[in-house]
Order: structure tokens, then sequence, then C-alpha cells
């Protein structure tokens, strides 16, 4: 069964990049639009032996890297904070209902103008989208502690932080794992969307070069790269997810996106 | 009548302390990038003029809507047809998989290639980016409804368009707006960057020439009216969602009094 | 004269990844038109794969399903099948009225008949007042009677229960069994119920088969000759019953013995 859908796994991607050298090859759509997949490999290998290709993969790397783990510490301090202290919950909750529709990309001329095409810039975009993701889940995942596992805690007189650490940590942890998952994907987009609007260094500025000096092949080639670059981060986001909660016995619900 | 108060203090009393705080900080503001909260409030009407609606927050608001819509049939549409077949699924996934993780802003430059940059360029750039959480979603509902309901309309000859209709897409439909919500953040995301890169109006370019021309106050309200739509479009979705999915909530809620 | 179902020779197995299991081996009854029959046997004896037969649901390995005659080669518009899980059986996104009325919207009928019949239906469950409500909101037993309700709207020539109780508390369930009887009594439906509870089996049916352990054949077939009017309490305790359902305890043991009947052969009817 498993074998059999990796079969057909494969054939549904060989069939892909058939169709995506048949289409251009056949005259469907311009070749100077739309290159044959033999010619975006081509254009795949000649960056993978460029060095300036893997400064710009850093540059991404890093921005995201960064962002995220800023994002996700803040969004894990703040949601326990705000879940611990006596009524903080309810007074933030309208605020957070305001902030966190606010699309990120808003910010791009504030970053531009304060920090133009440095890391910084990506950063402020990163970290703004990220932290939301990350909040709610955190904030989900305390308001699913059993109320008569805190109180027991409670009885034996557990203070605030062993509360937190024994009871509450435990139970939000699954959603913690889910938010920065989801925050994951969200930072790749936003780096690579500062990248090319703004012009900070790194994969989306090099797409937009490329765009710009009409070397198409190499600007297919390098959305790919953002293609597994994304892959990679789901991938091993899940695998990681799964790991960290093999020992986790809690079953839970679906957690709303 | 206290409790009422209460709630509503609770509800008001942070953002009020926020804007607030903002307005003191920024009141002596000599710093050109961050205003006095008062200039930036004082601009507004100045800018936000009712011309300036029709001529660049319409057409943005019409593209996003144009491009989400057409996300949302194809990707439902679609994820339909691959989430009820399994092999159909299986030849699929992989290539879904690698398309989903594509970062949708650098669809820009590629179906600028196709369409210029007029209007077609945009509504494709938002509904391409917007179609992969809406199928990925589609398909992982349509798969999981529960064999006993499928039984069920089976044993009673319900087949077609009302089985589709009355089962399969009910059943999926927390799924599908799961990813609607998603795909909606995309949509504003793409929508304001398509226009930074290539336009003649529209949000993102206007803001974008706000800051090219260094009027930074009339800046800061478009990154005001940015917000606003974004929080805006929400709460029209979350009223929508809460209309569609009401079942679903109250089944929710009633299951976890009674697990 | 055909009896209203009749299935013969039935057998199914299920092949997949190397294995081979047999879950029905040879199954011949029939059911006459009016007839209360409840079908009894161990646990996963294949009760529910022999129901899903017949309902058309799945397809035999041999023999055949018929219904008044006519092959059963799908489900077929003249049954209607009673879940165990009511919960997953009823539509969450539907209101009761709503769930009741779905199946009748594929037959050619005015909507004023469809709603007679869901009103009177559910006013036969004794839930006229619930048409409004989400099945979510009901308890299980009312759940079940939803369920029910959906099944008499459809008009069925033979109303298949597949353990539609096993889910629910005792009192609820004695409730429900006094319904399906009343229903029957009132209406004169044809009814196969299915189940692994022989007081349930021996309290409802005219008629009770007794099924072996799988691959599952007909151990029995038993005349319940209790009378027409019967209620839990007095039923419960009648001597004929207790010898009645001693009878049908000693078959079921026998069955996952693997024996054949033991003693004096069986009041088989047929």
């Amino acid at each position: 069964m498993r074998g059999a859908n990796i079969a057909l796994g494969a054939t549904g991607l060989a069939a892909f990049l058939a169709l995506g050298e048949a289409v251009p090859r056949l005259g469907l759509v311009k070749e100077a639009y739309f290159p044959p997949t033999s010619r975006i490999a081509e254009a795949f290998a000649d960056e993978l032996s460029d060095s300036t290709f893997w400064t710009a993969l850093g540059d991404t790397l890093t921005g995201w890297a960064l962002g995220l783990a800023i994002a996700a510490v803040a969004g894990i301090a703040f949601g326990v904070l705000v879940s611990v202290v006596p009524y903080l919950r309810e007074a933030t909750a309208s605020t957070i209902e305001f902030l966190r529709p606010i699309p990120s990309v808003a910010l791009i001329p504030l970053a531009v103008l304060l920090y133009g095409t440095e890391l910084r810039s990506v950063l402020l975009l990163v970290v703004y989208a990220s932290f939301w993701q990350v909040l709610i889940q955190v904030l989900y995942g305390v308001q699913d502690v059993d109320p008569v596992a805190d109180e027991t805690a409670r009885s034996y007189g557990l203070g605030t932080w062993a509360r937190i650490r024994h009871v509450l940590w435990p139970t939000a942890l699954p959603y913690v794992m889910t938010g920065v998952r989801l925050a994951a994907a969200v930072a790749l987009i936003l780096a690579i969307t500062a990248e090319l609007i703004v012009g900070a260094p790194g994969l989306g500025k090099r797409i937009g070069v490329m765009q710009a000096s009409q070397a198409v092949p190499e600007m297919y080639a390098l959305i790919v790269v953002t293609g597994l670059l994304g892959l990679l981060i789901n991938v091993g986001a899940r695998s990681v997810e799964r790991r960290a909660l093999a020992w986790h016995q809690s079953v839970r619900g679906e957690v709303a996106v | 009548m206290r409790r009422v108060l209460l709630r509503a203090a609770f509800v008001i009393a942070l953002p009020v302390l926020l804007v607030a705080g903002w307005w003191v900080t920024s009141d002596d503001s000599t710093d050109v990038y961050w205003p006095p909260l008062r200039t930036i409030l004082e601009t507004f009407p100045d800018v936000w003029t009712g011309e300036r609606l029709k001529d660049d927050v319409l057409p943005s608001v019409l593209r996003l809507t144009g491009g989400y819509a057409l996300a949302a049939v194809v990707g439902v549409a679609l994820g339909t047809v691959i989430g009820s077949y399994r092999r159909v699924r299986a030849v699929c996934e992989p290539v879904l998989e690698f398309l989903r993780a594509v970062p949708p802003p650098v669809l820009v430059p590629v179906i600028m290639l196709f369409a210029g940059i007029g209007d077609t360029m945009k509504v494709t750039v938002i509904a391409s980016g917007c179609v992969w959480p809406i199928l990925l979603n589609t398909v992982e509902g349509v798969r999981a409804v529960d064999p006993v309901m499928t039984e069920t309309a089976r044993s009673y000859g319900i087949t077609g368009t009302t089985r589709l209709r009355s089962l399969v897409l009910r059943s999926a439909s927390p799924q599908i707006f799961a990813g609607l919500r998603q795909a909606l953040s995309i949509g504003i995301i793409l929508m304001v960057i398509s226009e930074m890169f290539a336009a003649s109006n529209g949000l993102g370019f206007t803001i974008v020439q706000f800051q090219r021309g260094f009027a930074i106050p009339d800046m800061w309200t478009g990154i005001l009216v940015l917000g606003l739509l974004g929080f805006l479009l929400s709460v029209v979705f979350q009223l929508v969602e809460r209309r569609v999915l009401g079942w679903y909530h109250g089944l929710r809620a009633s299951s976890r009094r009674s697990p | 004269m055909h009896a209203l179902l009749d299935v013969s020779g039935l057998q199914k197995v299920y092949e997949g990844s190397g294995r081979r299991v047999e879950a029905v081996r040879d199954l011949t009854f029939t059911v006459d038109t009016g007839e209360l029959v409840c079908l009894v046997g161990p646990s996963g004896c294949g009760k529910t794969t022999l129901l899903k037969c017949m309902g058309g649901l799945l397809t035999p390995t041999s023999g055949e399903v018929l219904l008044e005659g006519r092959k059963v080669n799908g489900p077929p518009p003249g049954m209607a099948l009673v879940f165990q899980e009511y919960g997953r059986s009823l539509f969450p996104w539907m209101r009761v009225g709503e769930n009741v009325e779905l199946p009748l919207k594929q037959k050619n009928m005015s909507r004023t008949q469809r709603r007679e019949l869901v009103r009177d239906a559910l006013e036969s469950v004794g839930l006229a007042d619930a048409a409004g409500a989400y099945p979510w909101q009901l308890s299980g037993g009312m759940q079940q009677r939803v369920a029910i309700a959906r099944a008499l709207a459809y008009e069925p020539q033979v109303l298949l229960m597949d353990e539609p109780f096993a889910a629910v508390d005792a009192q609820t369930r004695a409730d429900l069994e006094d319904l399906v009887r009343g229903l029957w009594r009132e209406r004169g439906i044809t009814i196969l119920f299915v189940t692994h509870d022989i007081d349930e089996a021996v309290y409802l049916g005219e008629r009770v088969i007794v099924l072996s352990a799988s691959p599952t054949v007909v151990q029995e077939q038993l005349k319940v000759d209790l009378p027409d009017e019967r209620d839990q309490l007095h039923t419960r305790v009648a001597p004929r019953f207790a010898e009645l359902r001693t009878h049908v305890y000693e078959q079921i043991q026998a069955a996952k013995r693997g024996e054949a009947e033991p003693g004096s052969p069986a009041r088989s009817v047929t």
C-alpha cells in the first residue's frame, strides 16, 4: 500500500516535470516566459556552483531562523505571562484580536525608512508575522489546561512557577509545537517578501535581480530553491513536532489555524 | 449590569491605554519617521478622501475579492476531486506539497512575465497564492468524511450533487474554512506586494509612493488604513464562518461537555 | 409467492494484504412480509457484515439476497438501515427535520408530501417538537429516535436495524425497544433486527435466528411464542420468556464452542 503510494507519487512528479518540459517545447507557451524543465535544471546546477547563490541562501536562512527564534520566544513568554497573571488574558483579548489581522506587509514602508535593506528590515516583518502564530496557539493550549489538574496542583501547594512547569507547559506543548510549525512557514514567506520588495540581501532579492535582467531560467531555478526550502521546513517541522510529542499521551482535537 | 460594564472596561481599557501612550510619547516627537499621532490623525481625512477611496482602496479590494473568489472556487473544486479518489491523491500529493511550499510572493515576478502588470496579473497572483491552503485543506476534509455517514447516504440512495452538497462539502466545511482563513491573510499580503511591485493605483502602490516621497505622516495613515482593512476583512470572515459553521461549534461545545 | 426477503447461500470473504478472512460462510434464511425477526449471535460473528450485504453496501462473495424476488446489487430503494452509531449516522449540520427529510428528496414527491411524512414520522417516535433542533442537542436515545424516524419516513419495505440500542443506557433502551415493537404493530412494517443481546432478541422478535461464531452460519431458528402484547415488566418475568432465553443462551454458548445444536433438534421454522 505504502509502496504503491510512493510509486504513484513518483509517477505524478515525473508527469509534472515532463509536462514542464513538453509545454514550452511544443510552443504552447513562449520559452522566454516558461523555459522547459531541462533548462531550469541546468540553471539550477549553475546556481549551485555559484558562491553568491550560497551567500544569498545563507542570508535568507539567517533572517528566517533569527526572526522565527525571536517570535517563538516572545510568543511563548507573552502567552504564558498573559495566562498566568490574573485578568491579563481578558484585558489583552481585544487588543490581540485587533492587532493580529493587521497584515505584516503594511510595515514594509516603515521597515524601509527605518532600516533600509539591513537584516533588521527582514526581522521586523518576520517577527511581526510569526509572533501571532505562536501566541495564538499558546493561548489555545493554555485554555486546554484541565482545571482539575490545576486545582490539584494548587491544593498540594505548588507555586506559580511549579504549576507552569508541571501543569501548564506539558498541556500547552503540543499547541506550541503547532504554533512554531505554522510560524516557520509564515517566517519564510515574509523573509522572501522582505528581500523581494525591500531589497534586503537573500534569495528574494536574487529572484528580483534575475527577473530584472531577463535571466528567466535562473529565476525559475531560484523559485524551485525557495519551494524546496519551504518543503524542507514543513517536513522538518512536522517531524520535530511528531518526535517531541511521541511521549505525550494527551489526545487533542483539531487545532483551528 | 456591573458585569457588563466590567467586561466593556476589559475590552476598551488596554486599547485606550495604548493609543493614549502613543499619543503622549509621540506628541513632541521631532523624529521625522515617528511623527506625533496628532499629526497622523490630522492628516488622515486629507489623505483618505472619497476620491482616494474610490481610486485606490476600491481597486485593491476588488482585486483581492476576484483573486480570492477564484482561488476558493478552484481550490474547493479540485480539492473535492483529489480528496475523493485515493489514487488521484497519491499521484498529486508530492507535487502539491511542493507547490504549496513555494512562498507565494515569488509568484509575482513569474506571473508578471505572462500577464504584464495589469489587473489580470494581480488577480492571478492573488488566486495562485491563495489556492494552495484552500485546496489542501479541502482534500483533507473530503478525505475524512465519516464512513458511517457515507454508508448512511449510500443506503438511502443519496448520490450525485445531493450527496456532494449535503454530505461531502458540509462535512469538509470546517477544514475548508481553516484553509480559507489562511488564504485570506496570504491574499492580503499578495494584494499589497503585487501593487508595491508594479501598479499605477491601489493601496500598496499609494503607500510606497508616500514613503518614496517622504510624506511620512501620509505613509503612517496608509499603514493605519491597511491595518483597518485587515481587521475589517477578518471580522467579516468571522461573521460568515460563525453563520456557516454554527453547527460545528455547537457540536464541539456539546462533545466537550460530555466526552 | 416469494418471501419478502430471501437470503440464500450468502458468503463473504474479506481479502487484503495476503490475509483472507471468511466473515460469513453460508447463510440461508427468509423474512416474510410483516414479520419482526431478530438476528442474534456472539460478538464478532459477522452480523454487521451480513446486514451490509443485505443492504447492498457490500457485495457478497457468493450467494445472493433477494428483495421481493429481485436480486440486491446496490442499496435498494425498499430498504432503510438504522445504524448503531447514531451520533455518526445523523448529519450534525442539519436540523432534525432536515435529516429526516433528506432521503425523501431523492424520491419523486412534492414538498408538502415530504413535510407531511417528516411530521408524521417524528410524531410516531415522540419527537414532534424536536424538528428544529440539531441532533447533537439531543440525548443519545433521542438521536436514535431521529434515526428511526428517518427510516420510517422513507417508507421502506424492510427496516434493517444494526444493534441500534447497543450504545444507550438501560432505561432508554427499554423505552426504545417498546417503541420499535409499538411501531411494528401499528404500522405493520417488516423489521430485521440485529443484536447481540439475547433478552432483547427474545423480547422483541416474533422469530429469532441464532447465528454461529464467525465464519457464520445459521445455528438455529426459533419461533417466539410469547403473546403479541408484551411489556417490560411482565413479559421479562414470564416463565416462557425464561425458557426461551435459556434456550437461545445455550445455543449461543454452543455456537461459541463451535458445536452443532445440542440435544433435541430445535423447533425450526421455515
